[in-house]
């Protein structure tokens, strides 16, 4: 009987529907605008250095070696994070996770589509408004265009991309966004003022 | 607040970002089973917590993840400086008064 009512639930189960946090949630105030970006492919990618070339060359994108910067190609990013660790976030919806499983050489990817949410932040007041929870130095000359770290918000880690002089990419946790919006929307008000 | 050299980001990063991570240069016993109780109860417990000069582990958690050592004046709670996980405990201090 309890087979048959497996069979009968697993017919029924439409496909998983996907519901970003915050989906679409936007926010302008003078000088800066918040906004949740829509959903990405994003991996979590440990690698020796022996495997970098192999993964870049599978990635389409060159991995950076260089402390806080990242590299972005074909609308696919990737961020340095440590010595061995990076993040890549696809943004056109081809998974970065089925071009490294076919890459032999020694890798760890692990998908984590699902578990960030990007918002951005983009205006003349765009890093006075991270920089009231953030406490790393933004200024363009030790934080240009292109770089990228990982650090904190507040009271929880984000990983922040600088896009353009004046635009940021926020990445946090599914969980803390709420937080996260909230915490730069009192902050874009405050900016503003 | 603080700024903390990171010898894997190559660059000063705000004290937020770090976590302490006790004392450094403490070698666990390979054969950690044969150890005297004495011997087990000094590498387990027993820390040397100077004033002054003191060699710690430090971890930049919320940047690029890793441990490294630091060498920290107690007293004045200035760092001196910071080298990578695995290498020997610097022998020169770099404009260390004592």
């Amino acid at each position: 009987m309890a087979k048959a009512a497996a069979k009968k639930s697993a017919v029924a189960v439409p496909p998983a529907e996907r519901r970003p946090a915050l989906a679409g949630q936007e926010l302008s105030a003078t000088g800066v605008t918040l906004a949740v970006l829509p959903p990405a492919e994003r991996i979590s990618l440990r690698a020796p250095d022996a495997s970098v070339a192999a993964l870049s060359k599978a990635l389409g994108v060159t991995l950076p070696r260089k402390p806080k910067t990242s590299a972005a190609k074909a609308g696919r990013t990737a961020l340095w994070l440590g010595p061995d660790e990076w993040l890549v976030i696809d943004e056109v919806g081809k998974d970065p996770l089925a071009d490294c499983a076919e890459v032999t050489a020694l890798h760890s990817a692990v998908g984590i589509s699902h578990r960030n949410v990007g918002i951005s932040v983009t205006g003349p007041a765009a890093a006075a408004t991270i920089n009231s929870g953030c406490p790393q130095d933004l200024s363009l000359d030790v934080f240009p265009v292109g770089a990228a770290s990982r650090t904190i918000l507040g009271k929880v880690e984000i990983v922040l991309l600088r896009t353009a002089s004046d635009a940021f990419r926020v990445e946090c946790w599914r969980s803390f966004s709420d937080y996260v919006f909230t915490f730069l929307s009192e902050a874009a008000r405050d900016a503003a003022a | 607040m603080l700024l903390i050299r990171c010898p894997y980001c190559e660059e000063e990063r705000p004290e937020l970002e770090f976590r302490n991570a006790g004392e450094a240069h403490i070698a666990r016993s390979p054969n950690i089973a044969g150890e005297s109780d004495d011997d087990f109860e000094k590498f387990f417990f027993i820390r040397s917590n100077p004033k002054g000069i003191i060699y710690e582990r430090w971890r930049h958690m919320h940047g690029c993840a890793r441990f490294f050592n630091a060498v920290r004046d107690t007293v004045s709670d200035r760092f001196l400086m910071t080298y990578k996980a695995g290498e020997p405990k610097p022998t020169k201090l770099p404009g260390a008064a004592k």
